[in-house]
């Protein structure tokens, strides 16, 4: 694509891209409010006592005794310089609280992300190659049964079958407390740590990896240019990486791009049941207490995220298939 | 004695797997032995659980379960109370109350340092009673207008006068009621926004580390506690465990070595009794007693009637819920008032399991079954709170079936709970209240028709019966004891009688902990105590 074009293109997506989040906010913040209770009823009901002066007194110091358009407007207002607004009920910034949790939800889906396209990819691979045999078979139950089974499921039975009865790995939290480690051992006491949850998560895309990766692989294997690679006299090998891996990858790119879009909001199952202190457990947390600062910043986020990888994968597209034109 | 190395398994690990597969020997008879009176033991890290995660540690500014149990660790208030609830001494070495029974003088100890280096005075407990409690916390706000004057004769001397006798008024000074804030650090600040809430400050053994949210609260021996010698604890980690199935594999592989409150459900509690290295222990809650019922809002028509509830009373086996839902844990009712707060009169009994007087009882109400044997259908919202509280709904359900009642089940989450109560918008629902050691301090609130207010734990059902307000009334403006027993004794049954609110039981929740720790249950608060003498053999 010309440079020019590719301004104009890159000028319009950000445009609508702008007006999608916004939208979203709206949106989000109206849905938020419609819920039942407020964060100083959910104060209040964990409190053990309660009056009628505390309510409206927290109320009052949420700003929630405001018309809806008003909160609206001094959210929005808010968003558009860059200010996410304070959490109430943890007296902190929306912008630090999250920072504080993104790392560590990054560094899992970020884990399993890159877990699942290497595994899934190779296993289609395979498959595909040997399609028709046993191996292919194997592969193919096998990631059927890893889609079928629900996330928490997997997650509790790996704990128990690694944790509990072959005491190999621990079966929660992200890193050995009450020891300070350093370098090398900080980083292999971090990856214990995180092998379970990573697997738990990526498994379920291994499986759609490999099964695009192995029906695309099929697909392309019986056009044209292949016959001629092989009567050219190519090696094998080289023919399934350059020729038919790369040609199959347009699926898997799709696959990915709206995968990383979840990166930020798809482990919450994961980050509950190994008490992993990432964003998605934030947003739950933030969701049952009523806390609307923070749940509102934490979907800016993550459709932020969206929109972009969107772009990103248009983009990736233009540049793996030049048949393909980003408009 | 530092917490399991999960890396291989321990000794103990292996011999609790042997003994689930019944092969081990018993050996912590003699361990057991050996723990009774041995002497303190310093050092060593306390693993424990925190769920939810609390939003802030400041006791005052937020008054939620699990802000309780961990900066009770860190605060501390004027006195402590036994399992009788008999006041024991803690930042308050003694105390007199005057002839006329309207003054309090409390001498306090004399080497008490804040966290930060700063003395502990009387000052400090003016302000936190008079300002800091007064206008943060409800329940302080209502118990502390009642003084008229607070005063300071000297730096370890504080009077407080009130305008009239109240007896339960020691029941307040105990650090989950009104903990003791420094006055240095918060007077004349907005309390709740102070940024010195996110490093907390008080007179308690174990001082405040780090918090890494969604992770863990780290909490440190504090060197310049008011008793030598102690904490023995080194640390205290406070591990945040969002799932209870995680929760209970980690008491159970030693990850943890204790959990407390609802961390461990109901039905998770047979199975911790069988394993060898872990306590069970259902006391320590005497000080809350926390009283769970079937919540019936008046306005609706036909709960109004006493004879529907007794009905509905008469239907339920409470023993079944007790044994059947919560394994042990707990007792039924028999009584408004807990059996563990004062003034509980022994004399006091629900109606019996006895669903063929439930059924006379709604046919003299006027209400017939219908073809389907249904009399009338009632909706009922299912408290959030846990697995347990689904289950005893459903039960419910089953058993007022049977005399002819639909119960229609709703579900809720926490926060559209609290709304709905609050509000009135509801039928029937289950609740469960603390009764803070003294009916006029926790059963009160509930039954007296001038505090039927919108917002949860008051009288959201609306009963009002003139009567019970009277003697509520008497029993709270007499300083006599056996005057106030008389009137508490004739509102139960009384209330009894009327049964506004069907109670169901006496909920305790497990605080379960590894053999090796001592002296963690010893006051009527159980888990809320500072920790300063509990230590790992």
């Amino acid at each position: 694509m010309g440079g020019r074009k590719l301004a104009r293109f890159l000028a319009q997506r950000i445009v609508k891209m702008v007006l999608v989040v916004l939208a979203i906010i709206v949106v989000n913040f109206l849905l938020i409010h419609a819920a039942p209770g407020d964060p100083a009823s959910v104060i209040a009901g964990q409190s053990g006592a309660a009056d009628a002066k505390f309510i409206a007194q927290l109320r009052q110091q949420f700003g929630l005794d405001r018309p809806l358009y008003e909160q609206l407007w001094i959210y929005v207002s808010g968003v558009v310089t860059g200010d996410l607004g304070i959490s109430h009920r943890q007296q902190r910034t929306v912008a630090s609280l999250i920072l504080e949790r993104l790392p560590a939800t990054l560094l899992l889906t970020g884990a399993a992300f890159a877990f699942a396209i290497a595994s899934g990819v190779t296993l289609g691979a395979m498959a595909a190659r040997r399609v028709g045999t046993l191996t292919d078979s194997l592969i193919t139950v096998l990631a059927l049964g890893f889609y079928a089974t629900p996330i928490f499921w997997v997650g509790l039975m790996l704990v128990l079958v690694f944790s509990v009865w072959l005491n190999w790995l621990p079966s929660f939290g992200m890193a050995t407390i009450g020891v300070e480690l350093h370098g090398m051992a900080a980083l292999v006491d971090g990856a214990r740590y995180l092998i379970l949850p990573a697997l738990t998560l990526g498994l379920f895309y291994t499986a759609v990896y490999a099964r695009l990766t192995r029906a695309s692989m099929l697909e392309v294997a019986m056009l044209d240019f292949v016959k001629t690679a092989r009567a050219k006299g190519a090696p094998e090998g080289r023919i399934l990486r350059r020729h038919i891996l790369r040609n199959a990858l347009l699926s898997v790119v799709t696959f990915a791009g709206i995968q990383a879009g979840q990166l930020i909001g798809g482990s919450i199952l994961v980050e509950t049941v190994f008490a992993w202190p990432g964003i998605g457990r934030l947003a739950f947390d933030a969701l049952l207490a009523r806390d609307y600062q923070l749940l509102l910043g934490v979907f800016l986020c993550t459709s932020v995220l969206v929109v972009l990888f969107n772009l990103v994968t248009d983009l990736l597209y233009a540049w793996i298939d030049p048949r393909v034109e980003a408009t | 004695m530092t917490i399991f190395n999960h890396r291989q398994p321990s000794r103990r690990e292996v011999l609790a797997g042997l003994a689930a597969a019944g092969l081990a020997p018993n050996l912590l008879t003699l361990a057991e032995a050996a723990a009774q009176g041995i002497a303190p033991k310093r050092g060593g890290t306390l693993t424990t659980i925190l769920s939810p995660e609390p939003p802030i540690l400041v006791l005052g500014v937020n008054n939620q379960g699990p802000t309780l149990v961990c900066a009770s660790k860190i605060y501390q208030s004027l006195l402590k109370f036994s399992p009788k609830l008999e006041p024991l001494p803690q930042l308050a070495k003694s105390w007199t109350l005057s002839e006329d029974k309207r003054s309090y003088t409390f001498h306090l100890q004399d080497n008490d340092k804040w966290h930060d280096g700063k003395p502990f005075t009387a000052d400090d407990v003016i302000f936190s009673v008079m300002k800091f409690h007064m206008e943060l916390a409800p329940r302080a706000r209502g118990i502390f207008a009642k003084i008229k004057e607070a005063s300071a004769p000297d730096p370890l001397t504080v009077v407080f006068t009130l305008d009239a006798p109240f007896e339960p008024f020691l029941l307040m000074f105990e650090v989950t009621a009104a903990a003791m804030m420094p006055k240095h650090i918060y007077d004349g600040t907005d309390f709740r926004n102070n940024p010195a809430n996110q490093k907390p400050i008080g007179t308690g053994p174990f001082q405040f580390v780090e918090w890494q949210r969604g992770n863990f609260i780290r909490l440190a021996r504090f060197e310049g506690y008011w008793k030598p010698g102690q904490p023995y604890l080194d640390e205290i980690i406070y591990r945040i465990v969002p799932d209870s199935q995680s929760r209970a594999l980690a008491l159970q592989t030693g990850q943890v070595l204790l959990t407390q409150a609802s961390d461990i459900e109901p039905f998770d509690v047979p199975r911790f009794r069988e394993q060898a290295n872990l306590t069970v222990e259902t006391k320590g809650w005497e000080y809350f007693s926390p009283l769970s019922w079937i919540e019936t809002n008046h306005r609706v028509k036909p709960l109004d009637d006493k004879r529907v509830r007794q009905a509905i009373s008469h239907a339920i086996d409470r023993d079944f819920i007790v044994q059947r839902l919560w394994f042990g844990v707990g007792k039924p009712a028999t009584s408004p008032i807990a059996s563990t707060t004062r003034f509980y009169d022994p004399a006091s009994k629900l109606q019996a399991h006895d669903p063929r007087a439930a059924t006379q009882l709604l046919d003299a109400a006027g209400l017939k079954p219908n073809a389907q044997g249904v009399r009338f259908t009632v909706k009922h919202l299912v408290l959030p709170y846990g697995e347990v509280w689904s289950r005893l709904s459903e039960y419910l359900r089953t058993s007022l079936r049977q005399v002819g009642i639909e119960l229609v089940l709703e579900s809720t989450d926490a926060g559209a709970w609290a709304r709905r109560v609050g509000d009135w918008d509801y039928e029937t629902t289950i609740n469960f209240v603390y009764q803070y050691g003294d009916p006029t301090l926790g059963v009160e609130r509930t039954y007296v028709s001038t505090n039927i207010q919108k917002v949860t734990f008051t009288n959201t059902g609306g009963y009002a019966n003139p009567e019970i307000d009277k003697l509520f009334t008497a029993a709270r403006t007499t300083a006599d004891p056996t005057a106030r027993q008389a009137a508490f004794s004739a509102a139960q049954k009384l209330l009894i009688e009327d049964i506004p609110q069907i109670w169901l039981l006496e909920l305790a929740f497990p605080t379960i902990y590894d053999k090796r720790l001592q002296h963690v249950i010893e006051l009527g608060t159980g888990i809320h105590a500072c920790f300063d003498d509990v230590f790992l053999a």
